[in-house]
């Protein structure tokens, strides 16, 4: 029998939430990994085994791993440090998880930088390419933090990674991570003198389209925008019908590269809820030229929710399953594509991330 | 040897360990090391890079407040507790 597994990242713990293929009925299961605030969960291919990065504020960062669908867990942070004479802080936790072609797990971390595990995630080596890039001492932290929060590999050549981090932005690999370019072009920081700088651009959220690798559609801190060769340079979109051009979460079609959605809020200095207070989230099916407004069973009165940038995920299933959770505990569910949404529960700690699980 | 006395929320990341643990070593940071050759990844748990004991993990020898480089007496209590932090 099908499962739909929502895998959720709160301050408090992991929390599964299943249902069958129909979606409408769903079982809560947590707290896992003990409690400790989990920013990304994911699936590994092939295994099937469930990744979750976090940090503990007394025992630190540690990535950990379920081969039985989160029953029982064993965690490592072996590796996971900039050594003991680092000018850096030290890893304070991981905030992104991913997967390269070859088997590699990738991390992504505060401050800022990304290890890689050849070994299913017993030890980690730090990808040194990234941090010693010349911009580094510019690097300053966003408001959640100096964060590594988005890892998107090439889905078939390992020598292409692409990460974001807040407030300094886009970069891409293309040696493996030895080296590293910004990929910020027609990035707006309006926060900055500057308003186009090589790096400083808050990067929120970036996502490939499904089967096109140059297509990146990203939301930004200022703007949402579109790049159809690799990052090299980026369209802004939020112009096209868009009620701000801040938001934090992306999430591309798993089949339809013309298809994303996003959940605008209101701005950076007006509260970062969603617009008007009334929720919504906004769906494109030509790559951001225009958009729909689905709010069918969202509250659209009085509705003081923010959405953080991992916290919505989709499933495979066929019409595609979405699903959000807000920094209120509140769960959302749509087995439409968008199109009209059902709380599962109001009730969990701060969401910080929701992964899409279908098991057969 | 020195009797050390693990925190429950670390006890509930190594499961089947004790809270009790009979430790010969001269520091407190040959005591982590110790204990990370008995349960390994428990130094990480404990130390942070420099090294130090991280932010919010109190270690008292024989009572008193200690870092990595306190010395551990062979009838010493040492205890490990996790700090009053969270929310």
């Amino acid at each position: 029998m099908t499962r739909a597994i929502l895998l959720v990242g709160t301050a408090k713990g992991a929390f599964f939430v299943e249902s069958d293929a129909q979606r409408r009925a769903w079982d809560i299961r947590g707290p896992l990994c003990e409690g400790w605030p989990i920013h990304d969960l994911i699936v590994e291919p092939g295994s099937g085994a469930i990744l979750a990065g976090g940090g503990s504020p007394w025992y630190g960062p540690a990535v950990w791993r379920s081969e039985d669908l989160g029953t029982s867990w064993t965690h490592s942070s072996s590796g996971l440090t900039y050594g003991d004479g680092a000018a850096s802080d030290p890893v304070a936790t991981v905030w992104s998880l991913a997967t390269t072609p070859d088997g590699t797990i990738l991390a992504g971390v505060e401050p800022a930088g990304l290890f890689r595990s050849t070994d299913r995630g017993a030890t980690w080596e730090h990808v040194s390419g990234l941090t010693e890039h010349e911009s580094r001492p510019t690097w300053e932290p966003g408001a959640g933090g100096l964060i590594l929060h988005t890892i998107v590999p090439h889905p078939t050549d390992t020598s292409r990674t692409w990460v974001g981090i807040s407030a300094v932005g886009v970069f891409e690999s293309r040696d493996g991570g030895t080296t590293w370019e910004p990929r910020n072009s027609g990035v707006r920081a309006d926060f900055n003198p500057d308003p186009y700088p090589i790096t400083g651009q808050c990067v929120h959220k970036f996502a490939m389209a499904a089967g096109e690798p140059e297509t990146l559609y990203q939301q930004n801190h200022c703007g949402m925008y579109r790049s159809t060769d690799g990052g090299l340079t980026w369209t802004d979109l939020s112009a096209n019908g868009l009620p701000s051009d801040f938001g934090f979460p992306l999430v591309a079609h798993p089949r339809d590269p013309k298809t994303f959605w996003i959940i605008p809020l209101n701005g950076a200095d007006r509260g970062r809820f969603v617009p008007d207070a009334s929720a919504a989230v906004w769906k494109t099916e030509d790559r951001g030229d225009t958009w729909q407004r689905l709010d069918d069973g969202l509250p659209q009165h009085d509705a003081y929710t923010t959405v953080l940038r991992e916290a919505m995920a989709r499933d495979t299933l066929d019409p595609v399953g979405v699903a959000f959770g807000t920094k209120s505990g509140q769960l959302w569910h749509s087995r439409d594509e968008g199109g009209s949404w059902e709380r599962i529960t109001a009730d969990l700690p701060e969401i910080w991330a929701v992964e899409s699980l279908v098991v057969d | 040897m020195a009797t050390v006395l693990l925190p429950r929320s670390l006890l509930e990341l190594f499961p089947g360990v004790e809270r009790r643990q009979l430790v010969d070593g001269a520091t407190v940071d040959a005591v982590v090391s110790v204990l990370d050759a008995r349960v390994p990844g428990m130094r990480d748990r404990l130390v942070e890079a420099g090294p130090r004991l991280r932010p919010h993990i109190n270690v008292f020898v024989a009572g008193e407040p200690a870092d990595l480089d306190t010395p551990v007496g062979p009838d010493d209590t040492v205890h490990v507790i996790p700090a009053v932090s969270g929310g």
